[in-house]
């Protein structure tokens, strides 16, 4: 601590003093005097959060990014390129490459699911009604189910001796058991079933930022009920939108329990994280996790840039109501 | 001039009521507003103000009653299908929008073709006068700017009715009375017919045709400024139109309309503003203004005199607000033309006529003010 307050305060004199010196001398406390020079000595109090931020996060992800140029001998020699063998081995081999589509595949219409089916619900549970806190704790619900737990409940009811498939045959509708799990579809409904819950909260919470009074004043001035979404609820939601998008995007892309438990682990849901932990835990290849870890980042931040760079076109100011 | 009103003949609400979970907010309103009249709604908050003014714009279904234009029913109409205008008391301005685009929202909503919107929202913006703001966006302009985009937005429509609810409680003094004018100029220039809503009696007063009094929901009295300035129907009415001085008192003798009345340490001849009898215990209201401290070579009015204690000395400009205590620790509110000293002893006198009886009881004067009623219906 005592050597970050040192380091600290030559920097902010030595900005001012030398031409201060000759300069009356202000009578304002010190306080204020490095406060208009944009030093508040209470940010020191930042310095463990900081340091923490350093030892967990900064070190470990330069050292992985460190590690990805340190490729195996074994893939320098099956892809050449000295330092790059690791990326080269990424971009080339189809069945590495395939899971940023494979993941896409799985992530995009999982969060865009999450959002659109949580407006009509969030719009519904706005008003006051007798049931509202019982509906909305159900819906939150999920929330406290890991997808561990989320995955053995869809096995159990959606497998192929299930609940779901034995009443369906028994009452005649089909010959054979549908196939719901270990597949996409199981993934995509795990993934639903988890993220609909966070997206339901924002989006609630985005909607009541919006002044009731202004519906009554479209109301009034003729606008139907599609009109009055389209042209007032919608443009002050967007921006709550595509952050809750980012969001429910991110969790679903970093899917890893219910890609192996109730997907097809090594075909159609092949997700990046999967092949992560297979370079990782199977080849003893840690150099090429690393690699796959730092790709799935800039996919989902080349992702999250797109959607904040349509948001910046968007109204962002103040929505009238509470929040 | 593009921008007038839109024809019709009169609006009437027929015993238009609203409950909320068994607690009435509103009941039995009966009223007709004939085309060009500007309707003052006045009341205490909670009063069921708000509520009358949203069940007219149809934001809340009525619980009974009808509302109907030239004989054809609203209330069935959904609020966007009633051609009623709305200034909302927070402006309620799309944040979003510029000016110019908020102001031409109800006209994109009805299809109108685009070389008449431009014209008619650029007519409607020269109307308030923000020309030079209509690019911007509402969190952009003062408080005052955005009220007047309201009632842009509103009367570009050229609404039936336009419906205000506390337009101006949200501004300062100085530009609330600007606005005041500004809202009757509009009213008067474009022959709007306006519904307003307000606690405040100087703004209804000064703005109204006619004024409506409502408490707990029920109207207490239906009548022009004048009306409801000297002779309002109860003493809840009374108070709420500045007669400040509420005294409860004894009815000791009746003839006609004069009443002689006594208590609180002295007794005075009034006017019988309600039947009373004697015997009966009253209130008597009196304003600031008709109760004046006796100066050296006045003459007493109709032989009332209270002799009391000054308390409290305002300065009001052209005169000072005098507040006094008889012996008995009655406080009185009084107008001097002179300060009077703290601890002074004053004689204040009151002319009969000035001095207004009313029955105690608000309940029974309901049966009161029903022949009223009926008769502005009629």
């Amino acid at each position: 601590m005592s050597t970050a307050v040192d380091s600290r305060r030559p920097g902010g004199d030595s900005a001012g003093a030398p031409r201060g010196a000759g300069q009356r001398k202000s009578s304002a406390s010190l306080r204020h005097r490095l406060a208009e020079r944009g030093i508040d000595k209470s940010l020191v109090m930042l310095v463990p959060a900081a340091v923490f931020l350093i030892a967990l996060f900064v070190y470990p992800f330069t050292y992985g990014i460190g590690l990805t140029f340190q490729p195996s001998l074994l893939q320098q020699e099956k892809w050449g390129g000295g330092i790059f063998a690791n990326y080269l081995a990424f971009f080339k081999d189809p069945f590495v490459f395939d899971s940023i589509w494979l993941t896409m595949r799985l992530a995009l219409p999982a969060a865009l699911i999450n959002v659109l089916a949580s407006i009509p619900v969030a719009f519904k549970l706005r008003g006051k009604f007798r049931g509202k806190r019982f509906m909305t704790t159900l819906l939150v619900l999920p929330i406290t189910l890991g997808t561990v737990l989320t995955a053995q409940g869809l096995l159990i009811f959606a497998g192929r001796q299930g609940w779901l498939n034995r009443f369906l045959m028994e009452v005649g509708i089909i010959d054979a058991p549908l196939q719901l799990v270990n597949n996409y579809i199981g993934v995509l409904f795990s993934l639903i079933i988890t993220g609909f819950p966070f997206a339901f909260l924002l989006i609630s919470s985005y909607l009541s930022g919006i002044d009731p009074s202004l519906e009554a004043a479209a109301r009034t001035l003729g606008a139907d009920w599609k009109q009055r979404f389209r042209r007032v609820i919608l443009p002050l939601l967007a921006p709550g939108l595509a952050t809750t998008f980012i969001l429910t995007f991110v969790l679903a892309f970093s899917v890893f329990p219910s890609a192996r438990l109730v997907g097809d682990a090594m075909g159609s849901t092949r997700v990046m994280s999967l092949m992560a932990f297979r370079a990782f835990g199977e080849q003893n290849d840690y150099p090429m996790a690393s690699t796959i870890a730092i790709m799935m980042g800039v996919v989902e931040l080349a992702v999250i840039a797109l959607v904040l760079l349509w948001r910046s076109f968007l109204y962002k100011g103040s929505t009238g109501g509470k929040g | 001039m593009a921008i007038t009103a839109s024809a019709f003949e009169s609006l009437e609400l027929k015993d238009v009521g609203r409950s909320f979970g068994g607690h009435d907010a509103l009941v039995g309103l009966n009223l007709t507003i004939r085309a060009g009249e500007f309707i003052a709604l006045l009341g205490p908050s909670g009063c069921g103000k708000s509520t009358a003014l949203n069940c007219l714009a149809g934001l809340l279904p009525l619980t009974h009653g009808t509302i109907s234009i030239d004989g054809k029913r609203v209330d069935t109409l959904p609020s966007e299908k009633r051609g009623f205008g709305m200034v909302f008391q927070n402006y309620a301005l799309f944040p979003h929008l510029s000016v110019e685009k908020n102001v031409a929202f109800g006209l994109q909503m009805q299809g109108t073709p685009k070389a008449e919107l431009k014209a008619r929202v650029a007519e409607a913006v020269a109307l308030v006068k923000l020309e030079q703001h209509t690019k911007k966006l509402p969190g952009q302009l003062s408080g005052g700017q955005q009220q007047r985009v309201a009632i842009a937005r509103a009367v570009v429509l050229q609404p039936r009715l336009v419906l205000m609810d506390e337009p101006l409680s949200n501004l300062d003094a100085k530009l609330r009375l600007d606005m005041r004018t500004e809202i009757r100029r509009l009213h008067q220039s474009l022959g709007l017919t306006t519904f307003y809503v307000t606690h405040d009696q100087e703004e209804a007063l000064s703005l109204a045709d006619r004024l409506v009094v409502l408490r707990e929901g029920r109207v207490q009295q239906i009548g022009t400024p004048a009306e409801l300035h000297n002779k309002p129907s109860n003493w809840h009415v009374a108070d709420f139109m500045g007669y400040r001085n509420l005294i409860d008192l004894t009815v000791e003798a009746v003839s006609g309309e004069d009443v002689r009345v006594s208590g609180a340490g002295f007794s005075l001849n009034g006017h019988a503003a309600q039947q009373v009898h004697k015997g009966e215990s009253v209130r008597l209201a009196i304003r600031p203004e008709d109760l004046t401290v006796v100066e050296p070579g006045d003459s007493v009015r109709d032989g009332n005199t209270i002799s009391a204690t000054v308390a409290v000395v305002e300065y009001q400009g052209r005169e000072f607000a005098v507040g006094v205590q008889t012996a008995e620790g009655q406080t009185l509110h009084v107008r001097s033309a002179h300060a009077p000293q703290i601890g002074d002893r004053v004689t204040l006198t009151v002319s009969a006529s000035r001095a207004l009886v009313y029955r105690s009881s608000l309940d029974e004067d309901s049966a009161g003010s029903t022949p009223e009623l009926e008769e502005v219906r009629a």
